[in-house]
């Protein structure tokens, strides 16, 4: 492999890293813009919709075996996000240190669950045929690069549903009652919108694409009970860096992240990137201490 | 402290002290390296319960202190230019630099306090001086975790990997296998706690600690008032680095092992739920917590290993909604009903903009 043909591949794994992180992300920064509530059970969220997708899989359907994965993970989840919403987060409202604690509790039982109902060994989700292949470039003159077609489709579903929220936020009537509570919930509530739904809403929608992620990701990674603990981390670094709950700084982050992990893991091991990772972000946080996109505000008391 | 209350505590104390003599040698290993995790949770009711910022990271200063004496005690009993076992499998040939002063027990043993206290210390400062904090700071401190416990596990020649450091020699010259150090070790860890326990206390009456304590109801009114609040957070969380320190080589000497399955996230977090059962405002409710959920954890994964992680799941759940004061707050309710005991939220943060 030439040396223009390695900078491509690493470029090409970070912004597969950064597309994943971005879906594991997305739903957690939502609720934390919205509701400054960390979710830690968001990565068993994946995992959940990655054995709905296994389940899905198992279904005698043919050829919309992965549009129903894709469907029922996201359902799935978003419905159990809604009793997570309704029976924990909304009992701890303004405590977000609590919520954090007892949402970990939640992940804690999620991951039990699943060892129990699905064992500890994980189980895989074969992408279908039309995703098996590679796209070489040796065409363009990098031989010896290729870029496989599942991650291409991983990169596709979070462009997707990146566009989709940044649609519905901006032009949609439910966007403008979500931004309008995220600016000021007060006189929101003041004006008659009932925020406890938005709350709701924006919860659910936010596990939705955690378990749609769980879904997509099930194709490249076998699912296994603790399988949503190796993504969550990096994905609460990068609602760090992105700043307070903007579809676009969570997803300058989540490329931000991915690329540099990438690039560091060439120079170094895996291990020693996730620490450099952590040095990266503590001296981002020196220069930007409230990510990539702030929220001006007039207010003393914020998070 | 009331006459009333410190009577409790000296009964408690000589109940503990006398351990040796009623407890059977499996429960009285097992009560030691529980009151050595105690100290741990002390240093949590300080910066969680007073301070009102959570660390997901205590399994590293843990850790830091675990691993400072059990590099003396892989090296003690070595002739000099010999290597631990583990370096040599992994094929080192000499020692590497920053593995030679911890040859000397003393400095060791500093190491233990210093060396958490003041990593704990200089990450408090670089996320608190740009004035961040609540969520933040408990997610960076649970990255922190997971980076340490990843950079242990793959450094193998340097630390032993994944197995951590086990299989000691003697400190001072004594043994700590031997029956009779492990008497003196579970004396040295009551001693210890009681230490830590006092210091603790005195600094909750002390301005330092009422301090805390504003900050953590109102960090902006306290600033407005004149304090620059980042020393004293600073303070508390090196202090409670510190304790997790002793912890943590206290543990180590007593089972003989540390390893990264105590630094990594998930123990780090689980540290928590000492503190949130027992209450997270009382020093004796940490200790209390720190026990029963150990106790509880021991008793429950032996009997049914699949359980045990229903049961803390459930544990923080119901804590944290049900009963935020933990069995202290209880207690307190019980004893004398009036405001103190008024079981509001604890951490008042702003409700978000």
């Amino acid at each position: 492999m030439t040396e223009l043909g390695l900078v491509a591949s690493q470029l090409f794994n970070g912004i597969s890293l950064g597309s994943i992180l971005l879906l594991a992300a997305l739903g957690l920064a939502l609720s934390f813009g919205l509701m400054n509530v960390i979710n830690m059970a968001h990565g068993e969220l994946l995992m959940m919709g990655g054995y709905l997708a296994y389940l899905a899989y198992r279904m005698p359907v043919g050829p919309w075996r992965l549009p129903l994965a894709l469907l029922l993970a996201a359902a799935g989840a978003a419905l159990f996000g809604a009793l997570l919403e309704l029976t924990v987060v909304r009992r701890l409202y303004g405590r977000p240190l609590d919520t954090l604690l007892a949402t970990w509790g939640v992940s804690l039982l999620m991951q039990q669950g699943a060892r129990s109902l699905f064992g500890p060994v994980g189980v895989e989700v074969t992408a279908p045929d039309w995703l098996a292949g590679a796209i070489p470039l040796r065409s363009i003159g990098l031989p010896g690069v290729e870029l496989p077609l599942v991650r291409l489709f991983i990169i596709a579903v979070a462009g997707v549903v990146l566009a989709g929220l940044a649609l519905v936020l901006t032009r949609s009537r439910w966007g403008r009652l979500v931004r309008a509570v995220q600016e000021d919930r007060d006189m929101a509530e003041a004006l008659g919108i009932n925020s406890r739904r938005v709350d709701l809403v924006i919860f659910m929608i936010g596990t939705g694409v955690a378990g749609l992620a769980g879904a997509a990701l099930a194709l490249i990674a076998p699912v296994t009970p603790t399988v949503g603990q190796s993504y969550i981390v990096y994905a609460f670094l990068v609602v760090i860096v992105g700043g307070l709950g903007s579809l676009t700084g969570t997803a300058a982050a989540a490329l931000a992240v991915g690329l540099l992990s990438a690039w560091l893991q060439v120079f170094t091991s895996v291990s020693l990137a996730d620490v450099l990772l952590l040095v990266v972000v503590m001296a981002f946080i020196q220069v930007r201490p409230r990510g990539i996109v702030t929220r001006l505000s007039r207010a003393l008391e914020e998070a | 402290m009331p006459r009333r209350e410190f009577l409790v505590h000296l009964l408690v104390l000589g109940v503990l002290a006398l351990g040796p003599w009623w407890l059977s040698p499996y429960n009285l290993s097992l009560l030691g390296r529980f009151l050595a995790m105690s100290i741990l949770a002390l240093g949590l009711t300080v910066v969680w319960g007073w301070g009102g910022f959570l660390s997901l990271g205590q399994g590293v200063f843990f850790g830091l202190g675990g691993y400072a004496l059990a590099m003396n005690l892989k090296l003690a009993g070595l002739a000099p230019g010999d290597l631990p076992d583990f370096m040599v499998w992994s094929g080192l040939d000499h020692l590497p630099w920053w593995w030679a002063p911890f040859r000397h027990p003393v400095v060791a043993l500093a190491a233990v306090v210093l060396v958490p206290a003041a990593v704990a210390g200089l990450f408090a400062w670089l996320v608190f001086h740009r004035r961040v904090r609540g969520v933040y700071f408990a997610l960076l401190t649970q990255a922190f975790a997971l980076a340490l416990a990843t950079l242990l596990i793959s450094q193998q020649a340097y630390t032993g990997g994944f197995n951590g450091l086990t299989d000691y020699g003697p400190l001072f010259g004594v043994h700590l296998t031997d029956a009779s150090a492990q008497t003196t070790l579970y004396a040295v860890t009551l001693g210890a706690l009681c230490a830590c326990y006092g210091l603790a206390t005195w600094l909750s009456r002390s301005h330092f600690g009422r301090l805390l304590v504003a900050i953590r109801d109102g960090e902006n009114r306290v600033r407005c008032l004149g304090y620059d609040t980042v020393p004293y957070k600073v303070a508390a969380f090196a202090l409670a680095g510190a304790f997790a320190g002793v912890a943590g080589a206290l543990f180590a000497a007593q089972v003989g092992v540390i390893s990264p399955a105590m630094v990594g996230v998930v123990p780090s977090i689980e540290m928590l739920i000492w503190v949130a059962v027992g209450g997270r405002e009382s020093l004796a409710g940490a200790v209390l917590g720190c026990l029963l959920v150990n106790f509880g954890k021991d008793w429950v994964s032996s009997a049914m290993p699949s359980v045990w992680l229903f049961v803390m799941g459930g544990l923080f759940i119901v804590v944290v909604t049900v009963l935020p004061q933990g069995i202290g707050g209880l207690l307190a309710r019980r004893s004398a009903p009036g405001p103190a005991a008024d079981a509001a939220p604890m951490t008042p943060e702003p409700a978000g903009p």
